[in-house]
């Protein structure tokens, strides 16, 4: 399995993801600069970590939506292979289009941080197949800008789809329907606010994220 | 005769320096200064550039120990954490600015505290702050809670640096004069820390990061001057900072510092060019020559003057090895940052600066730096009060209540309203921060199963009530709390934020409180190895209370041995270690509960404090204790609330002895820990304990859900709790 974390200026959880998945796979991904305009060759699986890519002018994601390397990274989604985003990069998924909705300030207008409980919605996904469906985890979260919004028929089809792949059990932001984390359609994008890259060890943060590196990546 | 250049007058020379120190630039100079010159002095002498009132003080800290590779003097301090690799960490004020611009002010003073650090060539791994604010009802205090907060958390969370604790307190002292400390701590190979001595003449000047504007001009002189009512038209000199670019500016000195293409490295903080220059070819013994023509400006028709004091963020001077220039453009233009070579190093001894053809400045280098002013200010000793002990007060009416009042007060009230703000936990490396239950703040060295601990503490009322013992007790609770989470306590930075100096009284409390930490500091080994003066906290005449900050930082060999105090669980045998005299004088309590500030300090018997925590910290490695909690403001109710709400456990204590109750329960006798320990090493522990010759003292049971004393008093902790999470919120006008 190759990987590649994408790194824009200002995303700040790239060694994190990195230090994930080299812990699930054995190897360092690749990190590939934003002004790259191709990933590495036969690159499986891209990551987008958090951060404040480009400092979140303008709106968080939206300049790192459309930097060099997003066409190789619309292209590999598009060849059905895994995409992961998560916080920042969430946001930037959906800003280019890959994810439906949209990210707003959080309900409570404050950067909330903390261990936050979650409940799977959907386990027979390629992201989430290491969960049971229904178990409870724990996840750190850490943003400003992680309310999810999108419209009622949009919000019904995620759901019916089982798009809906996180949902939070103590909503921190006002997102609709608690939606903590969602695929697309055909199940190989996939964005959360929650870090799972944070929560791969017992000892610092709890390791409830390592089924998802695991269920990815496949060495559970 | 007074001698003014063409264009000075009296009232411009007055504005920039007091006469005496204007008639020592003119002898140094051997003419009059113009205005760029009078600018470069007035900053290089001002109190925060210079510290010409506490110098003389200062050099009464012991700076120098086993494990300290660099003490005060540069950017900040370094210790050996072994295996090659070394902590940095600093502490800084920003006090001045935080209270005119509490969002701006609070975020520069993390982007400067950050610089200092990293400018070592360390990469930051955890920040820190100390926060005091007014009275709760003070008009101001909601929106400077609100601002400083959001600064902090605004600059802390987009650089990508986990803020993993700090301290706040509310007291009337502070309602004119808030105090915003942030600390910064790093990592780097001991073998490759970057110094702002090094330069030798004829390299390159090289500045990078931001263009310079105009903000910021003379901050370090608005930092050095009390404030009045007209402060808030200060506004104009307080930085604008930008995380974003100094995440970029971060990892674009990282990988530069990887070369060998540097000879020093200073960031510009205070005083921007003129002092980050001075300091390098000060340190370096050598000339500067540089073309203001050449440095990155935002705005157009910038004057010398501007962009020698501007204090714009996020921008830093390297002077590199010659020829190694087009490494560092290549790195900073891959950043997008401004990079330009400004000018270069010289033989001359001087400080020569050229704009649009002219040469604009012209001053001797040694005697800027070495020439400042420094004051031998008259002071006065504090006169002692009497100590107040349980005996002389009347016992509360209802503990149950005295309790939940004390829990619920603005000094030991939850915090969660704002570290929820603070990312906690970017760098995945968070192993305790203020949500956990451990009296400092751990952070695992990167790869390694070694954890740095952290804290911040001072109690400015014993400071304000006996500045010696005030001192003392700053330095040995640093040094407790370390040892509490299973540290090696290694070395201190400080944070001096005291009123006006020219004050009798005022310099007095500067010079006991260091007394008193440099009595600590020696007899624990905790020597000072940074730190920052902030004088001239006043406002309308109204000094705020001494309060020399102690960030302390220690090193816990083996992450799986770290202490906390939730694990708790029933059957566990509660101990105290330490001996309670029952001392109430300037504690919580009494303000609390008798509306009084007044008495002496708990003393601060430093060789009890050093035995009793050492005794700790072995039983801690040992394995023989479950939780542990350090006893200080609110004594051991508030302690035993706290253990009991982190570990959702009760906890049932029994007084015996002639100690009036409330003596036992609030007093803030020092040295003392609260311990949990399994039944079956409890024996064990006291022997052990009983040939150490420390005192350790059986006094209850932990089970239930409640914390109960003598089977009479009975709190639960969800009263707790709820009283204990509800007064930010309330503050903040967010209670549900």
């Amino acid at each position: 399995m190759k990987s590649a974390v994408i790194v824009f200026p200002g995303s700040n959880c790239d060694r994190d993801a990195a230090m994930a998945i080299e812990k699930v796979t054995g190897t360092a991904p690749a990190m590939v600069w934003h002004q790259e305009t191709e990933l590495p060759d036969g690159t499986d699986f891209v990551m987008l970590p958090g951060g404040f890519s480009y400092g979140d002018y303008l709106r968080c994601g939206a300049m790192a939506g459309v930097s060099h390397i997003i066409p190789a990274v619309k292209a590999h989604a598009e060849a059905g292979k895994p995409v992961l985003g998560v916080c920042n990069g969430f946001q930037i998924l959906i800003e280019t289009g890959l994810l439906p909705g949209a990210l707003m300030r959080n309900a409570s207008l404050h950067f909330v941080c903390e261990k936050s409980p979650l409940r799977v919605e959907n386990a027979n996904t390629q992201f989430t197949s290491g969960y049971a469906t229904n178990r409870e985890i724990v996840i750190p979260i850490a943003h400003h800008d992680g309310n999810y919004f999108a419209d009622d028929a949009t919000l019904d089809r995620l759901e019916g789809e089982g798009q809906v792949l996180f949902r939070y059990q103590n909503n921190p932001n006002g997102s609709a329907r608690d939606i903590a984390g969602i695929a697309n359609e055909r199940g190989n994008v996939m964005g959360m606010m929650p870090h799972p890259e944070r929560a791969i060890d017992l000892d610092h943060g709890g390791s409830d994220g390592l089924a998802l590196f695991e269920s990815l990546l496949g060495s559970a | 005769m007074t001698q003014f250049a063409e264009g000075i007058t009296q009232e411009i020379a007055d504005t920039h320096l007091p006469r005496d120190e204007y008639e020592k630039a003119v002898e140094i100079l051997g003419r009059a200064p113009n205005l760029v010159e009078l600018g470069i002095f007035s900053v290089m002498w001002s109190e925060h550039c210079s510290y010409k009132s506490s110098r003389v003080h200062l050099k009464k800290f012991p700076v120098t120990g086993e494990k300290v590779i660099q003490g005060p003097g540069e950017n900040a301090g370094v210790v050996d954490i072994g295996d090659g690799q070394a902590c940095i960490f600093k502490m800084e004020s920003h006090n001045h600015p935080s209270y005119i611009e509490p969002y701006q002010g609070a975020a520069t003073g993390v982007g400067g505290i950050l610089r200092d650090v990293f400018t070592m060539g360390a990469r930051p791994i955890a920040l820190m702050n100390a926060l005091r604010f007014g009275a709760p009802d003070h008009p101001k205090t909601r929106q400077l809670v609100s601002g400083v907060v959001a600064g902090i958390g605004g600059y802390g969370n987009c650089v990508g640096v986990p803020t993993v604790g700090g301290e706040t307190n509310f007291h009337a002292g502070y309602n004119g004069n808030i105090l915003v400390n942030a600390m910064a701590v790093g990592l780097a190979d001991a073998d490759k820390i970057f110094y702002a001595r090094g330069a030798e003449p004829g390299q390159p000047i090289v500045y990078v990061g931001s263009k310079t504007g105009r903000d910021g001009i003379h901050g370090a002189t608005m930092a050095s001057a009390e404030f009045d009512d007209e402060s808030d038209e200060k506004r104009p000199t307080v930085q604008v900072g930008d995380p974003f670019v100094e995440k970029k500016l971060i990892e674009a000195c990282l990988e530069l510092m990887a070369t060998d293409a540097i000879a020093a490295v200073q960031d510009m903080g205070a005083a921007g060019l003129t002092s980050s220059s001075v300091e390098m070819a000060g340190k370096g013994q050598v000339g500067l020559l540089m073309d203001l023509d050449k440095v990155p400006q935002r705005e157009d028709r910038m004057t010398a003057y501007e962009m020698m004091l501007s204090e714009s963020q996020e921008r830093m001077l390297f002077i590199l090895k010659p020829g190694k220039e087009q490494i560092a453009y290549d790195i900073f233009n891959k950043w997008e940052l401004d990079v330009a070579t400004i000018g270069e190093t010289t033989d001359s001894g001087r400080m020569v600066l050229t704009h649009n053809g002219e040469t604009v400045c012209d001053i001797p280098l040694d005697p800027l730096a070495e020439d400042a002013p420094m004051y031998e200010r008259p002071w006065a000793r504090a006169i002692p009060e009497p100590a107040v002990m349980a005996d002389e007060l009347s016992q509360p009416k209802d503990y149950e209540e005295a309790i939940l009042t004390l829990m619920v007060s603005p000094d030991l009230s939850s915090k969660r309203w704002i570290w929820r703000q603070y990312d906690r936990h970017v760098m995945a490396d968070t192993a305790a921060s203020s949500e956990d239950p451990a009296d400092a703040a751990i952070v695992r060295v990167h790869g390694t199963n070694k954890g740095i601990a952290i804290t911040t503490d001072c109690t400015p009322r014993y400071c304000e009530n006996h500045p010696i013992e005030g001192g003392k007790q700053a330095v040995a609770e640093a040094w407790r709390n370390l040892t509490a989470v299973g540290a090696d306590p290694i070395a201190i930075t400080d944070c001096m934020n005291f009123g006006n100096p020219e004050k009798d009284h005022i310099m007095g409390q500067f010079a006991e409180c260091v007394e008193g930490m440099s009595e600590a500091c020696k007899v624990l080994d905790f020597p000072v190895v940074s730190g920052n003066v902030s004088l001239y906290n006043e406002t309308n005449g109204f000094a705020i209370p001494p309060t020399p900050a102690v960030g302390g930082v220690g090193l816990i060999p083996d992450l799986s041995k770290r202490m906390g105090f939730g694990n708790v669980s029933a059957g566990d045998i509660v101990m105290v270690v330490g001996d309670t005299e029952g001392h109430l004088g300037a504690s919580i309590y009494l303000r609390v509960m008798e509306n009084r500030e007044d008495g002496c300090p708990p003393p601060v018997d430093l060789v009890v404090e050093k035995r009793n925590g050492d005794f700790v910290r072995e039983q801690i490695r040992s394995g023989a204790i479950k939780a542990c909690h350090d006893l200080s403001d609110g004594g051991l109710a508030a302690a035993a609330s706290e253990m009991a709400m982190a570990s959702g456990t009760g906890l049932n204590l029994v007084h015996e002895g002639d100690l009036p109750l409330h003596g036992w329960l609030f007093g803030e006798d020092q040295a003392r820990y609260l311990l949990a320990v399994d039944e079956a090493k409890a024996k064990a522990l006291r022997a052990a304990a009983r040939a150490a010759g420390v005192p350790l003292h059986v006094i209850g049971i932990a089970g239930g859900e409640a914390l109960t004393i003598n089977g009479m008093i009975d709190v639960s902790i969800a009263d707790l709790k709820a009283v204990n999470e509800s007064f930010m919120p309330t503050l903040m006008g967010e209670a549900d």
